[in-house]
């Protein structure tokens, strides 16, 4: 859908967390000198670690597509993009139970109810970083 | 670019900024939109709170070692307001730690920081609906595929309801004027979005609009989004609700095709059912399609041109508009008594 979009959003997140890193870094740097100014060390994201669920309607291959083309010449530029799937889920009011679904507009897979409602696999997140 | 709908960033255009091409001693250039008020005083340039004197760039660099290796690399700045030049350059010297600065130094290291992707949009999302709720204002977001009649709709409605209501309309679209202008040809306040490449609105945008558009306090505020029944639906203003049209013209299977607008949606507005003698639509198996992704959604069914079923959706606007202004009042009243109480208090320390 609008893949663009979510690699800008993975891309300021990432950009956020890079330079909270070198600041962290570049005080540890400053303590350690006693005192000494130090010039912030530049990060590296090696790996961008995202979490998608299987109801967030995103199609990983156009993300995967729209980060090489955002990552260019910033912090991640050579971060490798690891998408991890999550299931999507949802309560069933007939059944009272949570029950698997794969995707929106799908029956109850025991009862075959529609009175469902989403509780999970909806999210798009970046999970974590692998930063050096 | 995205390769599903070709939707990306940096192009929008919102009326009444303009855009800026400047160039700097060091030869950089560029733009900005920002907003003029031209009022009575002639020349008071109220500039939309996103025109920052900062600004971001790329500069290539070509560099030459002391071994006669020449290469190039692209960086960033950003320019703080008070335009000091003190940058950080991030050197990318090919792969490999041959080239790193301080190799060995720094470990990898996994950070977990599980953040929402959309963060940024939810969080001004939330900015413009607190600023909705404070002012009594009933937002909603109107979404459809291109040509459900959302404009015709929106005419009708304000034609209906504008004497009684303040109301005013954002209107968005990849490009062009012509829905900001029909609405404006009934007399509302409305503003154009033009989103160039991008495929819906966003929170951003929606906070640019109104701080432009400036709507009346307990006043019905409609957002009509790009005609788009897939990316819109993730994209969070800040409104109360999303309505969701539906034409007949269009076949009833829609909210399974397209099931998370239908799921992200309180009202489904059944649209040109004059039209139904005509086609081939069953109305009652699109209700329960859409109640399939959406237990709950409320079903009313339109014709914007005849006027068919329009007094039961003017009432449900009245009725959200009702529940907005009361909502609003109930807290001026609980902050007049909260107040109240605390001049009681310190009154006998006076």
């Amino acid at each position: 859908m609008h893949e663009m979009s979510l690699a800008e959003g993975v891309l300021g997140v990432v950009q956020d967390a890079a330079r909270a890193y070198e600041e962290a870094l570049s005080q540890s740097d400053k303590d350690s000198r006693s005192g000494t100014a130090q010039r912030a060390r530049p990060c590296t994201v090696r790996t961008v670690r995202l979490e998608i669920g299987a109801l967030a309607a995103v199609e990983c291959e156009a993300l995967r597509f729209a980060f090489e083309v955002v990552k260019r010449g910033s912090v991640a530029e050579t971060a490798a993009l690891d998408i991890v799937h999550v299931p999507g889920s949802a309560w069933c009011m007939q059944c009272s139970r949570s029950v698997a679904i794969a995707e929106r507009g799908e029956p109850c897979p025991d009862c075959g109810s529609w009175q469902l409602q989403v509780t999970g696999g909806d999210q798009m997140r970046v999970k974590e970083l692998e930063l050096a | 670019m995205c390769t599903t709908c070709g939707c990306g960033s940096g192009q929008t255009k919102i009326e009444g900024e303009h855009e800026h091409t400047h160039v700097h001693a060091d030869g950089t250039m560029h733009s900005h939109p920002h907003a003029h008020g031209h009022g009575d005083e002639g020349q008071d340039h109220t500039h939309a709170e996103h025109h920052h004197h900062g600004h971001e760039h790329m500069h290539e660099h070509e560099h030459v070692h002391a071994d006669g290796t020449r290469h190039a690399h692209a960086h960033d700045h950003v320019h703080g307001p008070e335009h000091e030049h003190a940058h950080e350059h991030e050197h990318h010297h090919g792969e490999g730690p041959a080239h790193s600065h301080a190799p060995g130094l720094t470990p990898a290291q996994m950070v977990r920081i599980e953040r929402d992707i959309l963060g940024a949009n939810n969080e001004i999302a939330a900015r413009n609906r607190r600023r909705f709720e404070d002012a009594g204002i009933f937002a909603l977001n109107l979404v459809s595929s291109p040509g459900a009649g959302k404009t015709t709709l929106l005419v009708e409605t304000i034609r209906a309801l504008g004497a009684a209501l303040p109301l005013a309309v954002i209107e968005g679209d990849q490009q062009t004027s012509f829905d900001a202008d029909r609405i404006r040809a009934t007399g509302a306040r409305a503003i154009q979005v033009n989103t160039g490449k991008g495929c819906h609105l966003d929170a951003a945008q929606i906070e640019r609009a109104l701080s432009a558009l400036a709507p009346a306090d307990e006043s019905v505020l409609f957002i009509e989004n790009v005609g788009n029944l897939v990316c819109p639906s993730a994209f969070d203003l800040g409104e109360a609700m999303k309505v969701v049209v539906l034409s007949v013209t269009e076949g009833e299977d829609k909210p399974l095709k397209y099931p998370d607008m239908f799921a992200a949606s309180t009202l489904l507005l059944l649209n040109k059912v004059d039209l139904l003698p005509h086609v081939n639509f069953d109305v009652k198996r699109a209700i329960e399609y859409a109640r399939r992704v959406r237990p709950g959604i409320e079903v009313l069914q339109v014709s914007a041109t005849t006027g068919a079923g329009m007094a039961a959706w003017l009432d449900w606007v009245r009725a959200g508009a009702a529940r907005a202004r009361e909502r609003r009042q109930q807290t001026v009243s609980a902050l007049r008594r909260r107040i109240a109480e605390l001049e009681a208090k310190v009154a006998p320390a006076r």
